[in-house]
């Protein structure tokens, strides 16, 4: 599904990723965890195509075809998702709106019919049931005035909606209570499937309860400087972050 | 400007003035020294320059060096199918003025409730005379600027409305203005006066259009509200008259105690556009909102020209404008709020934001508060920007191209102060209208 191959990205000349490798196939859950500033919300980012971010070696390579030439949108379109950290408030435009314009965007890219809006409002409805949502935030501006557990849950929802095949859940659960985040990872889990890939970006271990991954990865300084099962999240969890980085350090001296 | 011209464009409107004279014989006696002592306040005054401190970023002069024609003396036939884009609703009463008259049959009143009256300005002079004599050109509106004191000599029809005490009027009152011309230049002066009795509450709509090809004309609009004690008005200006014609409008109100007053002022259309807005609060607890979305393209220019007087104790403000400028469009957003020395616990909002999509659009923003109070609340602000890169990126994410969430954003910056009209058909087609103006607004469908 995905392979990112020693990628470096840069934002106003300050390198951020420094050679990242990952490998992600159909229905496996990556979760990448690590320190603060580590480059985890910029891979998220490079990955859906920010172009804040210049890419300068590397490829990322999806369904076995480079997408750096790509724009956000056509990444969508062909199937990628990112739920944003924090999810951007825009007054003035409705969730539903806005949401139906993006399906019908990314129908009209794979040659499907578009959706009218009773077809679509039988989705949104099919969605937001899944994902606990309250349809009446749907017919408000997005996310404006939305709480933050209102605003991920839309995050979900927007990807049950627009069933992407690879999603990138950047932070999804910082900033929730737990009941919030039991709700969330409910929708997650409920979106998990053979032919769908989820790379879960993430600094605490917590959400890592509820939505069990396949693979951990520890990002430090832009690198993965260690890759492990479900049970390496237990592990950071007991010894924090420290040790890695260390090994890391440890690791770049011996090769200097 | 020139000396030469001023004089010309003065005597432009003398002619006018001579010609309504001698016409005006068996008018209400009143009516005629109104219009004489107006006149002679313009033709003293005479055309505003830029050297005024008011009028620094709008120049009149085109205004000014036009040779007009009195729309009023040219014959129009204007059909119902003519006017139906410019409704929103069946569901209101409805005035049409074409050529600054009175059109009895485009217009559809209907059944009005008891206690409202609601009818042309020319039928109101014969029967209501003293009651417009009593306030109408009273509230400081002929002092305060040349183009008032014109549409006060040269008044044209317009509404007359009267709300009695306690009265709510559950219809809109929709007032459409039309020029109906040929390429010769004409002028206009519709005049409005909405007199809202203690408690009673309505709303009014004016929207002022073209009909045919449309020229250089010029519409000189005036509008009085009165709210009295504990009176709630909405007032719409709908502005989408052709792209070459010219606008000044003059609203001014009157608040009374705890009376509230809801203004939305679009100006769609037009090359030159002066919106000036006074509010008076003049009894405790009155409650103004001000809001406004212009947009601007090719060389267009819109100068909105707020005033708010907060005279007494207790009263909000708030002012809300938005502006979307492309090309080489031109925004004028001045806000002044007074507030008097007794008037402690004011508070008030002023709030005027400008989205720049073209690097040779132009926009000036000026605050202008003279707090004589000591103990208020006022605050302002603007904000001048171009379309937020983070909600792009996050459209685009979801599938929508970058061309399109553009628009969309667009849209959606503009569409926000459509949330303050409460009429939702009104809404529904103002948003409509929005589209059809914005670039590649016909993307975004419904």
């Amino acid at each position: 599904m995905l392979e990112i191959r020693n990628l470096h990205a840069h934002i106003d000349g300050h390198e951020i990723l420094k050679g990242i490798n990952l490998t992600v196939g159909a229905g496996e859950v990556h979760s990448i965890m690590g320190p603060n500033g580590s480059g985890k919300s910029t891979l998220a980012q490079v990955l859906a195509g920010r172009d804040t971010y210049e890419v300068t070696q590397g490829d990322i390579l999806y369904k076995g075809k480079s997408i750096l030439a790509l724009s956000p949108d056509e990444r969508a379109c062909e199937g990628m998702f990112l739920a944003f950290q924090y999810p951007v408030e825009i007054p003035g435009v409705t969730t539903s709106y806005f949401l139906r314009a993006a399906v019908n965007a990314i129908r009209k890219h794979r040659g499907d019919e578009e959706l009218d809006a009773m077809d679509f409002l039988k989705i949104v409805k099919e969605k937001a049931k899944l994902i606990k949502l309250d349809q009446q935030l749907l017919s408000r501006a997005i996310n404006e005035g939305f709480s933050g557990g209102e605003k991920k849950r839309n995050e979900i929802f927007q990807m049950a909606v627009l069933e992407p095949y690879l999603a990138i859940l950047d932070e999804t659960d910082s900033g929730l209570d737990i009941d919030a985040l039991k709700i969330v990872a409910e929708g997650v889990n409920a979106l998990r499937s053979q032919d769908r890939a989820m790379i879960i970006v993430t600094h605490y271990q917590r959400l890592l309860h509820y939505i069990v991954p396949d693979f951990v990865h520890v990002l430090v300084d832009g690198k993965i400087a260690h890759s492990g099962g479900k049970e390496l999240a237990l592990e950071l969890e007991a010894k924090g972050y420290t040790w890695i980085a260390d090994d890391a350090d440890k690791a770049t001296a011996v090769a200097s | 400007m020139s000396v030469a011209n001023m004089t010309q464009s003065k005597d432009v409107f003398l002619a006018h003035f001579e010609q309504l004279e001698k016409q005006s014989s068996g008018g209400a006696a009143w009516l005629l020294p109104t219009r004489k002592a107006a006149f002679a306040r313009f033709a003293e005054e005479g055309f505003p320059t830029t050297r005024d401190e008011d009028w620094r970023y709008t120049n009149v002069t085109p205004i000014a060096k036009t040779s007009f024609t009195r729309a009023c003396s040219v014959a129009s036939e204007v059909t119902a199918k003519q006017i139906e884009s410019y409704l929103f609703t069946k569901d209101c009463v409805l005035l049409v003025c074409v050529n600054g008259r009175f059109d009895q049959n485009l217009s559809a009143v209907g059944e009005l409730p008891k206690g409202v009256m609601a009818c042309c300005l020319s039928d109101a002079a014969r029967t209501q005379g003293d009651l417009i004599e009593t306030h109408m050109a009273r509230h400081a509106l002929t002092e305060q600027a040349p183009f008032a004191a014109l549409n006060t000599a040269m008044m044209d029809d317009g509404l007359f409305l009267h709300i009695d005490q306690g009265i709510s009027v559950s219809v809109p009152i929709h007032v459409l203005y039309l020029i109906d011309a040929d390429a010769e230049p004409v002028s206009t002066h519709p005049r409005n006066l909405i007199i809202a009795g203690p408690s009673s509450q309505v709303s009014v709509v004016e929207t002022y259009g073209t009909v045919g090809g449309g020229g250089s004309h010029f519409t000189n609009a005036a509008t009085e509200i009165i709210a009295n004690d504990h009176a709630h008005v909405s007032h719409y200006r709908v502005q989408c008259e052709s792209d070459d014609t010219y606008h000044v409008s003059t609203l001014q109100i009157q608040q009374h105690r705890d009376s509230q007053v809801q203004t939305f002022t679009m100006s769609l259309g037009s090359a030159l556009v002066r919106n000036n807005i006074a509010t008076v609060l003049d009894g405790l607890g009155a409650d103004c909102s001000l809001t406004g979305l212009y947009l601007v393209d090719g060389r267009q220019h819109v100068d909105n020209h707020l005033t708010v007087d907060h005279a007494k104790p207790h009263c909000t403000s708030r002012e809300f404008f938005k502006g979307v400028l492309q090309d080489e469009g031109k925004g004028i957003f001045r806000g002044r709020i007074i507030v008097r020395k007794d008037a402690q616990k004011t508070d008030a909002v002023q709030t005027n934001r400008s989205l720049l999509l073209s690097d040779r659009a132009m926009v000036e923003s000026k605050p202008q508060l003279e707090i004589l109070a000591d103990d208020v609340k006022c605050t302002h602000g603007a904000t001048i920007g171009q379309v937020n890169e983070d909600e792009l990126f996050y459209l685009q994410t979801r599938g929508v191209n970058k061309q399109t969430a553009r628009n969309l954003l667009v849209f959606a910056f503009a569409n926000e102060c459509l949330s303050d009209v409460r009429i939702e058909p009104l809404r529904k087609h103002l948003s409509q209208r929005l589209l059809t103006r914005l670039p590649h607004g016909e993307m975004l469908g419904d």
